[in-house]
């Protein structure tokens, strides 16, 4: 059913010219189909009924995510409709849930996380932003990299190190700051698969102390869960887009003809094809993984699920990009061909919250 | 093989490292070794400055205007000027149509047109692949009939290199059509301004703008313009490819690539320090290290083979495999070099000169977009299946 009414979506807004055409404008996306998303409940998904969401979880993220990534929809989610509004129910006091939770839901409030900095590379917890207690708050300064969908968002999820003589100095937690007040620059830059990212400046950007959520020391934590929630819908959108992208592959090579006869009856490419599907199918069963486990209590457990899934959807994602450009031979690298926006997508995703590397890496740090 | 340069080679290499690190414009050094864009008048000024030096055409014989160089010394020509970041000089005049004209042409033809591309008062795009025929070249079906004293071309060419610069294109063409799809082809020369050709840029995945399509519609080419007998232009593109084995292993590229990804692997850090000290990461670049050592190596016994006058067999094959494999890994590595910042990319700061905001520096922006436009060389020149076929019937024997 959920699966239905996101791929009735794709279909109805997100034919490829269609979708084409829409591309590189202001915000890399469409504001009048954040508004479908709203009117259709799809921004509600992770918020819960009493917050006037429709109480989805991971599985259902999971579902929506691969729909999304068969598409290339470019309406942010992973952050502004996955992660803002767990990490809000999940850690959040009743009056930040009651303030944004709803607001989320009806697409009012878009939240983008400022997670990265300049010096970090990957490591999140690389934090060098500061967060001084001052009278009734904090001011925030420092700088945030590559801040996906940065420069449309209404607010921002800034992690930085608290700064006072009080208890949980020196400890990182986590800040909402309206876009726009003063203080923060925010620079939009377009991104390889034609969305955006900002690099963002805190100058003593003024905070209440109700814009913290949860407590200091809870930072590191707060985060690590927070961008794990976005990991799992990341990996999952992974494998719709190679798993579309796979079917493009098969399609070419069935109808291109050389040599008098379809290229697909070529036993090296339709076992191309073949390891192809298998690293779609490798992805997706991590991404089920990660959706059974991302809200898993167990650090551990959590951690290692998502992870071993971003891993994989980077590791297979960048072999169907590749292949699937190669076999499409040089029609392959031309942009009016959906191919190598999907290999752009696929290229992205991976450089995004950490990459197949990173999170091996990761994973490492528990065997 | 010489296992070691003799003292006249490490002399001549001596002499060209100094010529270009003289002579090359600033400007134009900066824009190669930063993968920024190279506009029309760098490849032109460079090519005039080597034209001025005698070197216009390091691969034509001393007849013909050329240098009358050896393999080896062509070889330490190439990689001194790539590694110093020359641009290319155009391959389609100087090592595609002009050794055809020198085999097949009359007299008329070479004295006309060998010495504006040593100049490059003209240059020349290659009108080859069709929609219709990529690996199966031979299924073209663009079309020239006689007409008196001109032919009649009409039909659609594409994935044409620099036909948007180019004054001049050689084309395959269908000139007979009961017969072996291979014998009714003939090479034509074709003025870019002639009434009825459309240019039609061709966007690639990266945004940029190389390639095109270009449409032939009723234009009419003087019958003198036929390069070689009608149906004979198969066999002019097959010595083409027979004569032309060693560029395609793309040394001087695959260098290239390796230098800056060591230098990035300097300036970019992890945990504070150079990402070369992490451990990871430096086993990766020892990795593709040891890969292009051999690639260099295969290279300099192809070359000595050629020296020796002896065929050559599958080795360009099994050169072009590796060599595209190797730089697409390069562009893989370059990219996870810049980590999440290569996520950014800003056409417009592919721009020589640009001073406008970048998230990251000029010198990442450029990443993402070259390791797109590096999965084209497995595809193009023989794409690597039809290589391996090659190689395989070759050596399976079957």
């Amino acid at each position: 059913m959920l699966a239905d009414t996101v791929a009735r979506f794709v279909e109805t807004e997100y034919e490829f010219e269609a979708r084409r055409k829409r591309l590189n404008s202001a915000t890399g996306y469409s504001d009048s189909l954040w508004q479908t998303l709203a009117d259709i409940g799809l921004l509600a998904l992770n918020v819960p009924a009493d917050y006037g969401g429709i109480g989805g979880g991971p599985v259902e993220t999971m579902i929506v995510a691969e729909q999304f990534g068969r598409g290339l929809v470019m309406e942010p989610f992973a952050i502004a409709c996955v992660a803002a509004p767990r990490l809000i129910d999940q850690f959040g006091s009743e009056d930040q849930k009651q303030r944004w939770l709803p607001a989320i839901a009806d697409g009012t409030a878009r939240f983008a996380l400022a997670a990265g900095e300049p010096q970090a590379r990957f490591d999140l917890t690389d934090i060098q932003t500061i967060a001084q207690a001052s009278a009734g708050g904090y001011e925030l300064s420092g700088a945030k990299a590559v801040v996906l969908h940065g420069d449309s968002a209404h607010w921002l999820l800034v992690p930085a190190i608290v700064q006072s003589t009080a208890q949980g100095s020196g400890e990182p937690a986590m800040f909402v700051v309206e876009a726009g007040t003063v203080g923060v620059s925010c620079q939009g830059f377009p991104t390889i698969d034609n969305q955006r990212a900002a690099e963002i400046r805190l100058d003593k950007v003024k905070v209440a102390a109700s814009q913290m959520i949860g407590v200091p020391g809870q930072g590191h934590l707060l985060l690590e869960w927070t961008v794990d929630q976005a990991l799992a819908a990341l990996s999952a959108e992974s494998v719709g887009v190679m798993d579309k992208l796979t079917e493009l592959t098969c399609e070419h090579l069935r109808t291109r003809s050389q040599f008098g006869q379809a290229i697909g009856n070529f036993q090296a490419l339709s076992h191309r094809a073949a390891d192809m599907r298998i690293a779609v199918e490798q992805a997706r069963a991590l991404a089920l993984m990660a959706a059974a486990h991302c809200d898993n209590q167990d650090r551990i457990q959590r951690r290692r699920a998502v992870s071993a899934a971003k891993a994989m959807a980077g590791r297979s994602g960048k072999y169907v990009g590749q292949q699937a450009t190669h076999l499409h031979g040089g029609m392959g690298m031309t942009d009016e061909m959906a191919c190598g926006h999907y290999f752009k997508r696929l290229t992205a995703i991976d450089m995004t919250l950490g990459n197949t590397e990173h999170h091996v890496a990761l994973y490492g740090e528990f065997l | 093989m010489n296992l070691h340069a003799t003292p006249e080679e490490t002399a001549f290499r001596q002499e060209v490292r100094q010529f270009v690190e003289t002579n090359l414009p600033d400007d134009i050094r900066a824009k190669v070794l930063g993968f920024l864009r190279v506009e029309r008048e760098d490849y032109v000024r460079w090519q005039r400055i080597l034209a001025a030096r005698g070197w216009g055409a390091p691969g034509w014989s001393a007849a013909f205007g050329g240098c009358g160089w050896n393999p080896v010394q062509r070889n330490i020509f190439d990689e001194e000027c790539f590694s110093l970041g020359a641009p290319r000089q155009m391959p389609f005049g100087l090592s595609m149509i002009a050794p055809v004209l020198m085999k097949f042409g009359t007299p008329e033809q070479q004295q006309h047109f060998l010495p504006r591309i040593i100049s490059m008062d003209d240059w020349w795009c290659q009108g080859y692949s069709e929609p219709g025929a990529g690996s199966d070249l031979a299924a073209l079906k663009t079309r020239a009939e006689l007409q008196g004293d001109h032919y009649v071309v009409n039909g659609q060419k594409t994935w044409t290199s620099f036909a948007h610069w180019a004054n001049w294109i050689f084309v395959l063409v269908r000139t007979a059509w009961d017969c072996k799809a291979q014998a009714g082809i003939s090479l034509i020369l074709v003025p870019m301004d002639s009434p009825g050709i459309t240019v039609r840029p061709i966007r690639t995945l990266d945004g940029g703008h190389d390639v095109n399509e270009i449409f032939f519609d009723q234009v009419k080419v003087p019958a003198a313009n036929l390069l070689g007998a009608e149906n004979s232009g198969w066999a002019a593109a097959k010595f083409l490819l027979g004569h032309e084995r060693t560029n395609i292993a793309g040394l001087g590229m695959c260098k290239r690539l390796l230098r800056r990804l060591k230098e990035l692997s300097h300036t970019q850090t992890k945990g504070g320090r150079p990402l070369l000290e992490d451990i990871r990461w430096r086993d990766k670049v020892a990795q593709i290290e040891i890969e292009v050592l051999s690639h260099e190596w295969a290279l300099a016994r192809l070359i000595s083979l050629e020296q020796a006058g002896q065929g050559l067999g599958t080795e360009p094959s099994m050169l072009k495999v590796r060599g595209s494999e190797i730089q697409g890994m390069l562009g893989e590595l370059l990219m996870e070099c810049a980590g999440p910042y290569a996520l950014p990319y800003l056409h417009d700061a592919l721009e020589y000169g640009y001073e406008g905001p970048t998230a990251a520096g000029t010198e990442l922006n450029p990443l993402a977009g070259l390791y797109l436009d590096l999965r084209k060389v497995a595809i193009y020149g023989g794409t690597n299946e039809i290589q391996r076929t090659l190689i395989g019937r070759s050596i399976v024997g079957l």
